[in-house]
């Protein structure tokens, strides 16, 4: 069902894409900041995965020291206003909000947070005390959440970083995989110009690390190194027809179009192989581009990846949802003109193709949201890395990999969770590297 | 169906919701709009001596995110001309033959005050009430609270008042005073017909904090304001219970005034000795439109009550209102927590743990909060920061046969009268070591 049309400008384009989560104006903020009761060991507090102390910042924009909140919320959490603004909340701090034991829609923790975040940056605030140069050098590979967190967290230990980042901005997948009615590019940037500027850690663009000189001169110019590189791109299945024209992943779809906004050629048949976050994301991208969207999901809706939320979100945009389905073959002739899929049914976690079951439907645009690679040509690079079963990182509880100047962080550990998850690990992975570095 | 009129020391009212003399009694056309919507009365915005008002007036007291818990402000009385007041009144009194006008006046000499009584009688005021209180501005020109908190001047301005006035007087006390009994006697000594009370509390509602300067700010500076909202109820409440229970005061019809808003404060205000109400803030908040609420609450809460009239229950909580050396110190409550309506924001055990007796837990490695029934000492805390309806309770433990007082314990010589005496209340209860308090932190 097709409920957007196609934006022709960039205005259109913005009412397609309004934010789901825009920000409060101050009587909104005012109002909501009163509903937060300040209740005692906050269970908001244990479900946020940087433990940032949610009553006591609510309770500062409820008294109009907003600056005073956005401190609170970064002295736990780098990125403050982007995770405000993606964070999946109903699932963490406004899913432990104890107003849901009586049915009441829990405290707007996040949109709260983001008028914390904000004041702080838009008041271009001196809020960190920046420990005196102890000399030591860190080198982070990329720019992401991970990254961003880590590099921030050393300097006010009074730590050099420098990043080295292989596209030619930072932020990683909030700029290039997060949908644009998530947060908005300029909200992003901002925040990382603000940690920028007021901390200084050193950005190199444009610079990606994929030689072995490149890693040798880092071990030699550095005290430590942590590696924030998230994942790689998308991991197309073998499927026959998978290398014609028009079948891409969802990834790079993500990153291609929010370049390009309404001028990126979305045709009007796509369908959307996945179940994951990124799935939900671009289906209801290109329905909002006004494209009719099948996603298709090879398993039951219940072993989704996807939040509820997300897949309700999709839901809602028009996307047609077909679940227990797999893909057969592309069709085709070199340019995509459909899929042949057939029903699955799961059996004590297998999945089976059921006999007879087989349909074709028709797309000009095959997106597969099926799972990313690793980064193993650069991890092939570093000697003594180990990787566990499925690629990932492997690390000791000090985010220390198996070899000792290397230390980890995010998507390439944990194989691709929220950016919230990837920040905590920034600044603790920090935190434990400053104690081995000083205490060398 | 219950009647709300009433008879107010001869002053006659549909219903006992008056405008209190205030900014929404400026003029007639406000008066005659509130009328229609349902007030019973109204005070007209005090009457007396030319004056010149500031601009920036009022200020408010805001609570989280509530607006207007408490108000202030620094305007005067009436600065329309005398003339215009007089002819509106006349005007308001033709259309509204049956409901209460009361001219509010403040003047000095004994003349003025003769000459002006005159003129709101002729105008047709059906009362008259004297203005004690105001404690800002007037003040400074030795009127309004500068006369009620001298009880000496207030009762020889009564007595002027009684020498020419030929319809009732209500004496309008100012609550910026130690002892309301005082000006209360002195007005009924003086020979009042009725007390009003109470006036605004003298105050400085808040400050600008980056330019030093309080509000309301009247170019860079500001003045003391006059009190008023939902936030002094509690005080009125107690100064009307002084009055009313007071034997050679409570006989006089007494009107309550502060911080109604609601047809429970009304209700409170009648219980303890109120015959009528006065009304400000809540109007100019929410406009004369408050007033519905107001009735329906009243008829709603008479008809549970089988009250047939105000007088039916005006006074009724005043028995009740007793001294706290005459409280039974065998009565005991203690807590009870609902655990199925709970839902653990612990704010209960904190405050308790916090600020009172140490006596909730929380159970092991869960939220859900349990009395220490040994440690409670019935304070009410936690039923009154618990933030669901009814899951606190307090619950009576003892077997209501014995009652002993402080007075009866003195009186049989039982109380305890020295510092370690064992017979003192706190002896026996349970308290953490001071030190406990740190190995919590850890």
């Amino acid at each position: 069902m097709q409920m957007y049309k196609k934006p022709t400008n960039q205005q259109e384009y913005e009412e397609n894409f309004a934010l789901k989560n825009p920000l409060m104006d101050a009587t909104e903020a005012k109002v909501e900041s009163a509903r937060c009761l300040f209740c005692y060991d906050a269970p908001c507090i244990k479900a946020c995965p940087t433990g940032i102390d949610i009553p006591l910042f609510i309770k500062q924009i409820l008294t109009e020291n907003t600056i005073g909140a956005g401190r609170t919320t970064y002295a736990t959490n780098w990125l403050a206003n982007a995770c405000g603004t993606i964070c999946p909340t109903g699932v963490l701090c406004e899913g432990a909000c104890v107003y849901r034991k009586r049915n009441q829609p829990p405290v707007q923790i996040g949109r709260l947070q983001q008028i914390a975040a904000q004041a702080l940056i838009r008041s271009d605030y001196k809020a960190w005390h920046k420990a005196d140069p102890t000399g030591k050098r860190v080198a982070i590979i990329g720019a992401g959440p991970a990254g961003i967190a880590c590099a921030s967290e050393l300097r006010t230990l009074g730590h050099e970083v420098h990043i080295y980042e292989a596209k030619d901005r930072p932020s990683g997948l909030i700029i290039h995989g997060v949908a644009p009615y998530k947060i908005t590019n300029a909200s992003v940037l901002e925040e990382i110009d603000y940690l920028h500027k007021q901390l200084g850690f050193v950005l190199h663009y444009n610079h990606p690390i994929d030689q072995k000189t490149q890693i040798q001169n880092l071990e030699s110019d550095f005290d430590a190194i942590f590696l924030g590189v998230g994942l790689d791109k998308t991991r197309l299945p073998s499927l026959p027809g998978i290398s014609m024209q028009g079948v891409v992943g969802a990834v790079e779809f993500i990153e291609d179009f929010k370049n390009q906004k309404h001028q990126k050629d979305v045709p009007k048949e796509v369908i959307v192989i996945g179940g994951g976050n990124t799935a939900m994301d671009a289906a209801s991208e290109c329905a909002r581009m006004g494209a009719q969207v099948s996603l298709v999901y090879r398993r039951p809706k219940s072993q989704m990846g996807a939040y509820e939320f997300e897949w309700q979100l999709a839901y809602r945009s028009g996307v047609r949802t077909i679940f227990s389905a797999s893909p057969i073959e592309v069709l085709g002739d070199k340019v995509v003109r459909g899929v042949r899929f057939a029903k699955t049914i799961s059996e004590g976690g297998h999945l089976r193709i059921l006999a007879d079951t087989e349909f074709e439907l028709g797309a000009q645009l095959l997106i597969l949201a099926t799972g990313q690679h690793k980064q193993l040509h650069l991890f092939d690079l570093i000697d003594g890395l180990e990787l566990d079963a499925q690629s990932r990182i492997i690390i000791n509880e000090g985010y220390q990999t198996t070899n000792p100047k290397y230390f980890a962080g995010g998507d390439a550990v944990n194989g691709g969770a929220e950016v919230v998850h990837a920040v905590r690990d920034g600044k603790a992975a920090a935190i434990q590297m400053h104690r081995l570095m000083v205490e060398r | 169906m219950p009647d709300l009129s009433i008879d107010f020391a001869g002053i006659k009212a549909p219903n006992p919701f008056w405008l209190a003399s205030a900014p929404p009694t400026n003029s007639g056309y406000q008066i005659m709009k509130a009328f229609e919507a349902g007030w019973g009365g109204a005070v007209w915005k005090t009457l007396g001596l030319p004056t010149i008002n500031v601009s920036s007036r009022y200020g408010s007291l805001n609570y989280g995110d509530r607006r207007m818990a408490g108000f202030t402000n620094i305007e005067l009385i009436t600065d329309r001309p005398l003339s215009d007041n007089l002819r509106e009144m006349e005007e308001v009194k033709k259309y509204f033959p049956d409901h209460a006008v009361i001219a509010s006046l403040m003047v000095n000499s004994r003349s003025e005050w003769h000459q002006i009584i005159a003129d709101v009688q002729n105008a047709g005021a059906d009362g008259i009430e004297l203005n004690f209180g105001c404690p800002h501005g007037m003040c400074e020109r030795g009127m309004g609270s500068a006369v009620g908190q001298e009880p000496e001047v207030l009762r020889t301005i009564v007595e002027w008042v009684m020498e020419v006035a030929k319809v009732p007087v209500i004496t309008k006390l100012s609550p910026n005073i130690s002892h309301i009994i005082d000006p209360g006697l002195a007005a009924a000594q003086g020979g009042t017909d009725a007390i009003s009370l109470v006036n605004t509390f003298k105050s400085i509602i808040g400050l600008d904090i980056r330019n030093f300067a309080p509000y309301p700010i009247v170019d860079g500076f500001g003045t003391n304001g006059g009190y008023c909202g939902p936030a002094v109820k509690p005080i009125a409440l107690h100064m009307l219970k002084e009055l009313a229970q007071h034997p050679d005061i409570g006989h006089l019809p007494l009107s309550g005034i502060g911080g109604i808003e609601t047809w429970r404060d009304v209700v409170e205000f009648i219980l303890l000795g109120a015959k009528s109400v006065q009304v400000c803030t809540a109007v100019m908040h929410y406009g004369f439109g408050i007033v519905r609420e107001m009735e329906s609450g009243l008829r709603q809460y008479m008809e549970e009550m089988e009250f047939g009239s105000i007088e039916d229950f005006c006074g009724k909580a005043l028995p009740q209102v007793r001294e706290w050396k005459d409280l039974n110190l065998k009565y005991q409550v203690k807590a009870k927590i609902d655990t199925n309506k709970c839902i653990q924001c612990d704010l209960c055990y904190i405050a308790c743990e916090d600020g009172a007796h140490q006596a909730i837990r929380l159970q092991a490695n869960k939220r859900l909060p349990e009395i220490i029934e040994e440690n409670c000492v019935g304070c009410n805390l936690c039923s009154i920061v618990c933030p669901v309806e009814h899951c606190i309770e307090m619950v009576r433990t003892d077997d209501g046969t014995q009652n002993r007082s402080w007075a009866q314990l003195e009186e049989n010589g039982e109380a305890p009268d020295s510092f370690d005496d064992p017979r003192a209340g706190g002896v026996g209860h349970y308290v953490p070591k001071p030190t406990d308090a740190l190995k919590k932190l850890t």
